[in-house]
């Protein structure tokens, strides 16, 4: 089922375009990652799926009756964040605000939700915890598990391992693997990374200069998916 | 100790003392409240900013002789609030210059004001007074006793009710508008409150010390706590307590409330940095 289509996409800000004719869609279940040089929008198109901004022109089509804010989002840190006092189980549940109306406090289904789904992101010992003294990679599954309360079905992840170490990465890619895989969540990533792609993606959408969009097998014997895993072995070694 | 007790007594029995006791206590909850929401939302000067426009159209108000101030002071700092968070998101001018702006401009405006179409004989009084609050929350009426009261009744009952999303647009604004939270709903009732807010505490400390009263406890609180909910209900407490001691000290010692309860303030930042030290390690 086609969760979101889009159709001759093209964006930008302040009336400046960036990037044009990009079309592309993703189906239930599928693990999409972005790929492209820094600059090339990656960004811009994650909060234009988001409909925190609009195309300059183009549309995009939520299928399989998603709605608009059902789409759960992991951004990343900003400085204001990182000192921020509060705790791990207050941060999670704000993730139930967006479906809540005017109820103005979280009922038991909820708490109990919120408890099973950071059993499932494995931070249930850090519940009474503060934020800031969390390592990177515990705030940014603390930020995982709020995305989850706000929706089950689609994810956007903006470089959720930017800034860890590898241990704390490959736990995050493993979580967010797991979601996929048993949970069925559907999942759109934006990544530097393109060797990471390769282990998990199912497709890649590619932007810059050059657009490419098709499954992981598709990409990886293109020109342009040759190119840049190449070029991160090098980087590499 | 009982010549204390006894002078409080004597004090107590007017009214005028009460009325100031009460005002003082309610302003300094609903701000410390707020304040909390403001500091992290790197807001803090939003109160200095504002305050200094409330002065303005003070001025300009006792220019043009109006009969009830507040019916021109309250809307026009809250038109400028709006504006002022509105900016915050626009690219132009940025929040902090933004602020720095519109206080400084409207600082300078409302003395030029005051000068030029004077009306009292006592300009430097009038503007000391509306600077720092001087006596005026001496001379409260008891109309404006419980305007405060209803105002800020609704202020707790707003923010008891909207705590959550208040949370939420402060701690990730971007992730609650795309999970549906209507974030520009919010941060306008925030913008209204503060407005609010601030044209009732400019009684009680003048425009100059407002910003005290909302960046003190909630900077108190925080060397303390790490829970938002902690934190604002800390935060609270040590308001209305700085708030209490502050009058009373000024009651007993004769020194101008507002900047006794602003320096209250500051020393219970003090001891809860210590503690916050102290609790570390």
């Amino acid at each position: 089922m086609k969760l979101i289509t889009c159709e001759n996409l093209t964006l930008g800000y302040e009336g400046k375009a960036i990037l044009s004719g990009l079309n592309f869609t993703v189906n239930s279940g599928d693990y999409l990652c972005i790929v492209g040089e820094n600059g090339s929008g990656k960004s811009t198109l994650m909060k234009t799926l988001l409909h925190l901004q609009s195309p300059m022109a183009g549309t995009i089509t939520m299928g399989d009756g998603l709605k608009i804010n059902e789409i759960g989002y992991l951004p990343q840190q900003t400085a204001l964040q990182r000192d921020f006092p509060a705790s791990v189980e207050e941060i999670v549940m704000s993730g139930f605000l967006g479906r809540m109306g005017l109820r103005p406090f979280y009922t038991k289904a909820e708490k109990k939700e919120a408890r099973e789904l950071m059993e499932k992101t494995r931070i249930t010992d850090l519940a009474a915890r503060c934020y800031r003294e969390l390592s990177g990679g515990q705030q940014q599954r603390v930020l995982l598990t709020r995305a989850l309360c706000a929706t089950r079905k689609i994810l956007l992840l903006d470089e959720p391992v930017s800034g860890l170490d590898p241990v704390a990465t490959a736990d995050m890619y493993q979580i967010i693997s797991e979601l996929n895989k048993e949970d069925h969540v559907t999942i759109i990533m934006i990544s530097h990374d393109i060797g990471e792609v390769a282990n998990y993606a199912s497709h890649v959408l590619h932007i810059g200069h050059r657009l490419f969009f098709g499954t992981k097998e598709e990409y990886m014997n293109s020109k342009i998916g040759k190119h840049l895993v190449t070029a991160g072995e090098e980087a590499k070694a | 100790m009982s010549g204390i007790i006894e002078k409080l007594t004597f004090y107590f029995q007017y009214p005028f003392v009460w009325y100031a006791l009460i005002v003082g206590i309610l302003i300094a909850l609903c701000s410390s409240l707020l304040g909390v929401t403001l500091v992290l939302k790197r807001f803090s000067f939003i109160g200095d900013g504002l305050s200094h426009v409330a002065f303005g159209a003070m001025a300009i108000a006792s220019v043009l002789n109006f009969s009830n101030n507040m019916l021109f002071v309250m809307p026009v700092t809250v038109i400028c609030a709006v504006l002022l968070l509105r900016t915050g998101q626009s690219t132009k001018i940025k929040g902090d210059a933004a602020i720095a702006m519109i206080s400084v401009g409207a600082l300078a405006v409302g003395y030029l004001l005051m000068n030029v179409f004077s009306t009292g004989a006592n300009i430097s009084g009038d503007v000391c007074s509306s600077l720092f609050g001087s006596t005026s929350i001496l001379t409260l009426t008891r109309a404006e006793v419980w305007l405060c009261v209803v105002v800020s009744v609704i202020v707790v009952i707003l923010f008891v009710v909207f705590y959550h999303k208040i949370f939420a647009v402060t701690f990730d604004e971007n992730f609650a508008k795309a999970t549906g939270t209507k974030t520009d709903v919010y941060n306008l009732l925030i913008a209204v409150i503060t407005a609010v807010i601030i044209v009732l505490a400019m009684n009680l400390v003048g425009s100059l010390l407002i910003s005290a009263l909302i960046i003190f406890p909630a900077l108190s609180a925080m060397r303390i706590y790490k829970r938002f909910r902690a934190v604002i209900i800390c935060s609270a407490i040590l308001s209305v307590l700085c708030a209490f001691f502050g009058i009373i000290i000024s009651i007993l010692g004769g020194t101008p409330v507002g900047s006794t309860i602003v320096a209250v303030d500051i020393a219970a930042f003090f001891v809860t940095s210590i503690i916050g030290k102290i609790l570390e390690r």
